[in-house]
């Protein structure tokens, strides 16, 4: 029950306060629960910083040394606890440095509020200094975009802005804010949006689709069930589980489905896609039902859409109408939340098992096994491997931590050898391939989520992409652990190279500075392993330690990453070295 | 594989700033040309509609129209063909004067087509047609024997063959799966 004091406060709040735009900005940030924001100052952003510094004990600044550090840690922080992230950048170039995480967040789904200044209102259009259209720049890779140029829009247009980037499929949203409209004053109210006309976040779900799906399932004798983001964007990992376990249905997930299911679960049979397993892939073309749950079949997952799924029907469980039937047609569309059709589903579906079926995923287990797997964790060649590496770190936590990563080699390797119990345990930038997305992405990711372990993969490439961001870790005391697999090569444009481009390496060997000495330099604790017999030790001693930490692990130099299905071909193609 | 056609797009949406920009964004992504777009405010106050021409084929047009009502200002897009709607295009003809006076040849071009004479001065006069592309364009070829020294053609407007208007019912149902307790 309210206590009265509570009441008066809430009527209080509904009068309106007067204040500068500036501090409307800070309190609309705080009225959406937003406690911890990234960012970067410069001069049209002054203002809401001058108010900032009044609010730092209820809003926690993190000063990043880049403005797409500020986004990759504000999509860090979103993806481990489900909230928006925030954060706030400076005009002309801070607001162009931070297009780079807009997009990635864009095609991940990933639910930001991103703050840009903008020069004075006299001045738009002018080339003034500082100045650009970053509403143009940033149009087609946010959810939605919006300049406020009258102090007056400001209230409304942080609701709508929250409301939109975390309702339905989450994305994100810049709000671009003239240098003017901070200083003047309103008259200050505010009101969360929880409706926009000519928005429709969660289609309503229509119970002849839920039928139609139920029939499909309960006929089918080979059905594969694909595992995507939504399911977790969605917190509809029980619901899930519910599914399969009644249905027995095997379940595969893509890259950013990874952790909606515990790795050990006996119907997760792993990764779609390029890299992912040997079972899900060949498989993919003997299922007779395809149940496509919250995932949108990106290129890296479906390769050759004409030989893909050639004997499924496929039922497409989608929040997102643009989806269905995008890529691959839906004979069966059950457009909702996953959270509400999944359960209805479940209702309607026969208890079943499909142990003949899934025997065959465990063939193609051993056959994956014998031929990949075991060599990778178990290397017999003096050097070491990715996967062998990835393995002890995931032993070492009980499998039980974040895993951040970069993008190539080291991510796939990540993503297949670490073992999760919990969901929302994966942060990697998937759709759009950002190198440079892991270390600031880990920053933001243990803020949010302090008590867990995190642990960022990262490699010689991508970490030199973002590497400044060790100032933020030491100035903020952010105990990421940072492993860094270094092969002194670019490994997946290498791996490429060598199977496509006849072994020509161009520009993809990287002459490296020296990490540890880097590391120092930013008062890093670290360690270099060269030596396999070193690494178990090594690994221990990252995970105990109090405090950031770099683990630089020597790998073997030309290792690459397989099974994989080369760029084109069809999933049936998908080749075991 | 459906073959390409000509498709009527039309769309409703809340009018703000940089609306068409996002519209025809999604086009442009997918390399396809634009063949003729108008925008007006609808009938509805408040709410802007574009009608956009577009030789596409059914499968692409169907993801253009769901990826523009994503668009957050949109409130909805309608795919329509030739046997959706009634459409016409306006076209100006600049002719000069001294063609009028030799013969009866354009009077009676006028009368034929439809047509109607705008304005009159004694060094040109301009004739508007209304009508189809196909119509305005014959129009302007016959002119041009008499010398036409500008002629300039509109977009597309059109009205559907339904009975009322179709985005009033979508936003019946609208309300209706908003506020399901409203009366």
């Amino acid at each position: 029950m309210e206590t009265q004091s509570q009441t008066v406060m809430k009527e209080k709040s509904k009068q309106a306060i007067r204040m500068t735009g500036a501090e409307a900005v800070v309190r609309s940030l705080l009225n959406e629960g937003t406690d911890l924001i990234f960012g970067y100052p410069g001069g049209a952003i002054m203002p809401v910083y001058d108010a900032l510094y009044g609010f730092q004990e209820e809003l926690h600044h993190v000063l990043v040394r880049h403005e797409q550090g500020a986004v990759h840690a504000a999509q860090g922080y979103a993806r481990v606890t489900g909230k928006v992230g925030v954060a706030i950048v400076t005009s002309g170039p801070g607001a162009t440095n931070a297009v780079t995480g807009i997009a990635d967040a864009m095609i991940d789904s990933t639910p930001l509020v991103v703050i840009s200044g903008q020069v004075g209102s006299p001045l738009l259009g002018t080339d003034a200094f500082q100045e650009t259209d970053v509403v143009g720049i940033t149009q087609p890779i946010t959810k939605w975009n919006y300049q406020i140029k009258r102090v007056e829009d400001i209230p409304q247009a942080f609701a709508r802005a929250f409301y939109i980037a975390r309702s339905g499929r989450p994305g994100p949203v810049l709000l671009d804010i003239t240098k003017d409209a901070q200083f003047a004053s309103l008259d200050y109210l505010y009101e969360p949006v929880k409706y926009i006309r000519s928005y429709k976040p969660v289609p309503v779900l229509d119970p002849l689709q839920i039928e139609a799906a139920a029939q499909l399932i309960n006929l089918a004798k080979k059905p594969l069930a694909l595992v995507g983001q939504g399911v977790v964007l969605g917190q509809a990992e029980k619901e899930l589980m519910a599914f399969l376990e009644k249905t027995g249905i095997p379940a595969a997930w893509t890259l950013l489905g990874l952790s909606a299911m515990p790795s050990a679960h006996p119907l997760n049979i792993g990764m779609l896609g390029m890299h992912g397993n040997y079972g899900p892939n060949v498989k993919t073309n003997e299922a007779d039902l395809i149940i496509a749950i919250g995932m949108r079949f990106d290129d890296r997952v479906t390769g050759d859409l004409k030989n893909y799924a050639t004997n499924a029907k496929v039922i497409h469980l989608e929040i997102d109408d643009a989806e269905i039937n995008k890529n691959v047609h839906a004979d069966v569309p059950v457009l909702a939340d996953v959270k509400e059709s999944l359960p209805k589903l479940t209702e309607k579906v026969s208890k079943n098992s499909h142990q003949e079926w899934l025997n065959e995923f465990r063939a193609c287990d051993r056959i994956e096994h014998d031929r990949i797997i075991h060599c990778e964790l178990n290397p017999v060649e003096k050097g070491m491997t990715m996967g062998e590496v990835v393995n002890k770190v995931s032993a070492a936590v009980d499998d039980d931590a974040i895993v951040v990563t970069d993008v190539g080699q080291h991510q796939m390797m990540a993503s297949r050898y670490f073992r999760f119990k919990q969901t929302r345990s994966v942060v990697t930038s998937g759709g759009l391939g950002t190198m440079g997305f892991g270390l600031p992405a880990a920053m933001g990711a243990k803020l949010g989520q302090p008590d867990r372990h995190v642990i960022l993969f990262v490699g010689d490439g991508g970490f030199q992409m973002t590497i400044q961001e060790l100032g933020t870790i030491f100035q903020t005391k952010i105990p990421v652990k940072i492993v860094l697999l270094n092969n002194n090569f670019l490994g997946m444009v290498r791996q490429w190279q060598e199977l496509f481009f006849d072994s020509r390496y161009a520009s993809t060997e990287l002459i490296n500075p020296d990490f540890q000495t880097i590391a120092k330099g930013y008062f890093i604790e670290s360690r270099k392993v060269t030596e396999r017999d070193d690494l178990n030790e090594a690994i221990q001693q990252m995970v105990d330690h109090d405090g950031p930490y770099l683990l630089e692990v020597v790998v073997e130099k030309e290792g690459n990453v397989f099974p994989m299905v080369p760029a084109g071909a069809s999933v049936s193609d998908i080749r075991l070295e | 594989m459906s073959l390409k056609q000509e498709f009527t797009l039309s769309i409703f949406s809340e009018n703000v700033v940089g609306l068409l920009n996002q519209i025809t964004n999604v086009f442009t992504r997918r390399h396809l040309n634009i063949e003729s777009l108008t925008t007006s405010e609808s009938a509805i106050a408040g709410i802007h509609k574009f009608t956009i021409v577009v030789f596409s084929t059914r499968n692409e047009i169907e993801k253009v129209a769901k990826q523009i009502e994503k668009r957050i200002d949109v409130i909805k897009a309608f795919v329509l063909t030739a046997d959706d709607i009634i459409h016409e295009e306006v076209a100006l003809y600049k002719v000069p004067t001294a063609s009028l006076l030799n013969g009866n040849q354009i009077e009676t071009l006028v009368r034929q087509y439809g047509a109607r004479i705008l304005e009159v001065t004694p060094e040109f006069f301009v004739i508007e047609k209304t009508g189809h592309k196909k119509e305005t364009q014959e129009l302007f070829e016959k002119l041009d024997q008499y010398g036409v020294s500008q002629f300039t053609r509109s977009g597309r407007i059109s009205i559907t063959k339904t009975k009322t208007e179709m985005l009033d019912n979508y936003l019946r149902k609208l309300e209706l799966d908003n506020h399901p307790a409203k009366n």
